[in-house]
């Protein structure tokens, strides 16, 4: 039997990577899985929830290590292979207790379904920590090598977890994480003596790999989109692709047609072809349109808000940002467009257009006039070098996430202040950018988007913003166009003469009237068009201030288009929510509400319960007056740290990088790897000493102040470079810091070894707390206060950790 | 049109309205539509079963839920003040409420939610679809301002509760659903509570029911992204379309279709709250 003296043998360090892999891929997969089966919103709060799982591990090991210890090989043995085994039913059970968080509203009773689910679901992850838990307390005179095969396993299961999910679905992929902890299991216990424990991971994994398919679907609620459009009769499912982006689904109706046409005037004279409905992540509908090149089926796109600007630009070279089901192309085809190109940001749709319903929709996207780019859109804009006449940012995020208000948290570069001006410098002299876009009332995204729009055009000098923008709004959609020149008399004219043909209402032109904005739609007040008036007046800050919802411009520094709570509206909604009130409502950022309060209520249960246990607090008492209270806000804060550098650069790099995905891979990768080298790098005689934590924090406050200062420009420079040359310059900027982050944790631990070793599951599980809730805490600030307020909250938590760690009393 | 309206619904088998003495049911009653009718074994049947019923309610009183539909109907008139700057009115058509204080909203929810059926909330009845917020309900109603004579079309029967609503205020209903098992349930429910001027049929609503048109109002209670134009077409000069917008749960705001004696359409955005957008002073 190995002592803690003993340094980890390779085995084990495997074990431990395969491990924290497995435990890593796990938490994305459960975020993917749960936003099939209910919104990616409520998908956040349940996973962010559940990974205090990892803080109950450590609880639970700091009460019981010396026992486990005692058997150190079997133990770890059997807690990873309980991760293995509990992945697929404690997802499974979780799934079965249907909480809907609609209906948590008005059913109390789905409150408890969720705290079945939390309980579920944080089982494997507190199984997880426990592994990782005792290795750090067995070997804790090299706890940093266990910590660095800890953290190259994660970064290791982040990015091996985004590859697989373009190979199978989720529920495939679940079973290679179920497999991961199984094997990790298994070479964990060779050398234990033990004959039967072997058999008994191979039959496990036997049966793992003869599981089938059906039995780990993810079934989505019955109040989203696809299981609803499935209950007509007749309509199947004929096409499915996955990715890390989400699952898509393609499904036929035979008896009834979808007519997807969001905004289409009552004055349409056609209704939309044959359609099938394309689901992502089974809810946000939008249609792939079968055309067989009669422009007589197409007529109805000519009567959506969207067709405005082809009616002020004759044949457009166009660019369509968000090409989705295609029928922002087929717009612009049945317009007589000259050259296309189409920018979408998921392969999977374009090769569903592309191959698998390519005669359906007459290969629309291979016709000579279209170019089809696999791209972010604003990264796409960034790189571009040719002008366009019109650019169209069509309804990217129709559907129901963005109904139901849930997108408050996503870091969104598209609409931007910055991303608008990007737009309006691609365009040609007189070119038109069009932005379209659900009209959400009260009204709040129109007025944000319009305000936006007034920043863009002042930055880029203009004078008077208001002869460059006209808006029009439909029934369901609005369309804001902001041209590259101004809009002369005869364009006022045609686009007055559009919206009286279809009986869309003028919400803004420079000379428009009150009257002419509530004319077809009626609001009974003309909200859009004194808004719009508002925004372009002297009193527009105090207009932003005073307005019910959160219109304030979103920048590249608070990339947060769809947030527009403010607290008066849930006192509001609160007193009228029996007529209705919850419309007032945007439900994102109430849900990170929820997920901190518990994320924090959860965490201090989860750290104080050991401490009420009086045997183990004998056994701290022993170690010094107020240790615990210190450990707690050391670990705390290098959590917290930690996780605000990553978390404002995943969001910084998916504007530099442009492609989201590409940017957690980068920003996971290169945080993780660095600091596992970090760690790695903490010698045996590394003393726990000040300077041994001084000068990383001192290299993490030197590297991040200068980053602060120093990475937009740095982007900016690097911006017309290729992606990959690209991620090599965010890797190497990633190194250095990286590299300093991953020694505090180590180094403080170090000081636990020597001083109070019961203490450092403990540590463990507090770090692990402070991490899930730093993720939250880190959205509110970036919300609140932008990316570059995020990083500097970042440095003064190491700065605090710095404080708190204190090597008066231990020994030299 | 305003003011209240007789019962214009057949309750021969509905024990749940007993104030009307049964000549005075008969002589409201409207002329079953062809093929509608009962069989005389299924109302042989129905007699004996509402014996028995009436049997025991009289041991539990004469209706066990008309004092929670009295606090539900109390509260849907207080509600009601939210909405009063935007539709013009601070109370609803007391027909409504009349009619919704008779309707056994508790025959129309999954057997699991009947304690809950008079809470004004929005409760699921299976298939992903809900049941609307009475108050919803009172309001949609309330909107299509439906003489008694008319002829109302509703897309999306659901449960059959807004069916039920609507035809205690108009004449003739005739309501269309997409999802088969829902629309056979709501039309054997409708049967059974005798409900005999509200005809069914399941499928496409896009195109309305030409055989019946044109209507005094039609309110479309499926998700659309759109008005369907065949729809706005079937409706009478005079007549109103109304239609939510949001999630089975979430009732956004309303969408109120009017065609002018001319045949022009005019569409009004109407929040269920009031909205009062800038707060504070300068």
């Amino acid at each position: 039997m190995r002592g803690a003296t003993d340094p980890p043998s390779s085995r084990i360090l495997l074990a431990i990577g395969l491990l924290s892999a497995a435990a890593l891929a796990y938490e994305v997969l459960l975020v993917r899985l749960f936003s099939i089966i209910q919104w990616h919103q409520f998908a956040f709060m349940i996973i962010s929830v559940a990974l205090l799982g990892y803080g109950a591990g450590g609880s639970f090991l700091s009460l019981c290590a010396a026992r486990l210890e005692t058997r150190f090989g079997a133990a770890f043995a059997i807690q990873a292979a309980l991760f293995g085994a509990s992945t697929i039913p404690c997802f499974l059970a979780a799934q079965a207790l249907r909480f809907n968080p609609l209906e948590a509203l008005w059913d109390p009773g789905h409150v408890f379904r969720l705290c079945g689910i939390y309980l579920l679901l944080c089982l494997p992850f507190a199984f997880a920590a426990c592994c990782i838990g005792l290795a750090l307390s067995h070997y804790r005179e090299r706890l940093h090598y266990v910590y660095a095969c800890d953290l190259v396993g994660a970064s290791g299961g982040a990015m091996g977890v985004m590859g697989v999910l373009y190979l199978v679905f989720p529920g495939t992929a679940l079973k290679v994480v179920a497999l991961l902890g199984l094997v990790a299991s298994l070479i964990a216990c060779r050398g234990l003596g033990s004959r039967w424990w072997p058999v008994v991971l191979v039959l496990a994994i036997a049966g793992l790999l003869v599981l089938p398919e059906g039995w780990v679907r993810p079934q989505p609620l019955p109040y989203k989109g696809l299981p609803q459009a499935l209950e007509i009769l007749g309509t199947r499912v004929i096409a499915e692709r996955s990715s890390p982006l989400g699952i898509l689904q393609v499904i036929e109706s035979p008896q009834v047609p979808f007519r997807h046409a969001p905004g289409l005037s009552l004055n349409a004279p056609a209704e939309p072809p044959e359609q099938l409905g394309l689901f992502q992540d089974a809810d946000g509908m939008s249609a792939i349109t079968r055309y067989r090149g009669d422009p007589a089926t197409l007529a109805y796109l000519d009567y959506l808000p969207s067709a405005l600007p082809y009616h002020l630009i004759e044949r457009p070279a166009a660019l369509v940002l968000g090409a989705g089901g295609g029928s922002g192309v087929l717009q612009a085809i049945h317009h007589g467009a000259r050259e296309i190109d189409a920018v979408e940001l998921d392969p999977q749709i374009i090769a569903l257009l592309r191959e698998d319903f390519r005669e359906y929709t007459g290969a629309i996207l291979d016709r000579p006039e279209v170019r089809v780019h696999s791209a972010d859109a604003r990264g796409f804009v960034a790189g571009a070098s040719e002008r366009f006449d019109l650019i169209e940012l069509s309804l990217l995020d129709a559907g129901g996430a963005s109904g139901a208000g849930l997108q408050a948290s996503n870091a969104n570069y598209l609409y931007t202040v910055e991303a608008l001006g990007a737009y309006l410098r691609r365009l040609t002299p007189g070119g038109i950018l069009a932005i379209t876009r659900t009209v959400t009332l009260p009204p709040r995204d129109g007025l944000k988007l319009f305000a936006m729009a007034v920043s863009a055009l002042e930055a880029g000098g203009e004078a008077v913003p208001a002869r460059r923008l006209a808006w029009i709004r439909g029934l369901k959609t609005h369309t804001l166009l902001v041209r590259n020149g101004a809009f002369e008399p005869e364009d006022r004219s045609r686009i007055r003469d559009f919206c009286r043909s279809r009986s869309f209402d003028v919400a803004f032109l420079e000379d428009a009237s009150a009257a002419e904005s509530d004319r077809y739609n009626r609001l009974g007040q003309p909200y859009f068009f004194e808004g719009a008036k508002a925004l372009l007046g002297p009193e527009r800050q105090d207009f932003i201030r005073r307005y019910k919802f959160d219109i304030s411009p979103a920048t590249d520094d608070r990339p947060y288009f769809f947030q527009f709570f403010r607290w008066p509206l849930l006192r509001e909604a609160v007193a009228m929510r029996g007529a209705g009130g919850v419309s007032l409502l945007e439900l994102g950022y109430p849900v990170i509400l929820a997920t901190l309060s518990q994320a924090v209520f959860l965490s201090a249960a989860l750290i104080l319960a050991p401490l009420g246990v009086r045997r183990w607090r004998g056994l701290v008492a022993g170690s010094g007056r107020g240790l615990p209270f210190r450990v707690v806000v050391l670990f705390a804060a290098i959590g917290l740290g930690f996780m605000f550098i990553e978390m404002a650069f995943i969001q910084k790099l998916g504007l530099y990088l442009g492609h989201p995905l590409l940017a957690v891979a980068v920003a996971l990768s290169g945080f993780l790897v660095f600091a596992g080298l970090g760690s790695a790098a903490v010698s045996r005689e590394n003393r726990p000493t000040r300077p041994a934590m001084a000068w990383p924090i001192a290299g993490i406050v030197v590297l991040g102040s200068s980053y602060l200062v120093g990475l937009p420009g740095i982007f900016a420079f690097a911006s017309g470079h290729d992606t990959w040359p690209k991620a090599m310059l965010a890797l190497i900027l990633i190194a250095p810091l990286g590299f300093c982050m991953g020694r505090p944790f180590p180094t403080a631990l170090a000081v636990l070894s020597h001083r109070a070793p019961a203490l450092i599951p403990w540590a463990y599980g507090i770090n692990a707390c402070a991490s899930v809730i730093g993720a939250v805490l880190a959205m509110l600030c970036a919300i609140h206060f932008g990316l570059s307020a995020l990083l500097a909250l970042a440095m003064a938590c190491y700065l605090v950790a710095l404080t708190a760690y204190s090597t008066r009393s231990y020994p030299d | 049109m305003r003011g209240i309206k007789s019962n214009t619904f057949a309750d021969d088998f509905d024990p749940l309205t007993p104030t009307l003495s049964r000549t005075e049911r008969e002589k409201k009653t409207v002329p079953v539509p062809e093929g509608q009718g009962p069989r005389r074994a299924t109302r042989r049947f129905n007699y004996v079963w509402l014996g028995l019923w009436l049997t025991l309610a009289h041991a539990q009183g004469p209706d066990p839920y008309a004092s929670e539909r009295g606090r539900l109907i109390a509260e849907i008139e207080h509600e009601f003040h939210w909405t009063a700057s935007m539709i013009g009115q601070a109370a609803p058509d007391p027909r409504v409420l009349e009619v919704m204080g008779q309707v056994p909203r508790h025959r129309f929810v999954p057997d699991n939610y009947v304690d809950d059926a008079y809470r004004n909330e929005p409760l699921p009845i299976g298939h992903g679809q809900t049941i609307s917020q009475p108050y919803i309900v009172a309001l949609m109603s309330d909107l299509l301002d439906l003489p008694p004579e008319a002829s109302v079309l509703e897309i999306g029967t659901g449960s059959g509760y807004q069916a039920a609503v609507l035809a205690g205020l108009a004449k003739a209903v005739y309501s269309i659903e997409i999802i088969e098992p829902l629309g056979r349930q709501a039309t054997e429910r409708l049967a059974q509570l005798g409900y005999k001027n509200v005809e069914t049929r399941i499928g496409d609503g896009y195109y309305g029911w030409a055989e019946h048109a044109p209507f005094d109002g039609i309110m479309v209670t499926a998700a659309a992204d759109h008005i369907p134009p065949p729809l706005a077409a079937q409706l009478k000069p005079g007549g109103r379309l109304v239609m939510p917008v949001g999630g089975g749960f979430l009732t956004q705001y309303l969408v109120l279709v009017e065609k002018g004696q001319d045949g022009a359409l005019t569409t009004r955005q109407l929040l269920p709250v009031r909205f009062v957008p800038l707060t504070g002073g300068h």
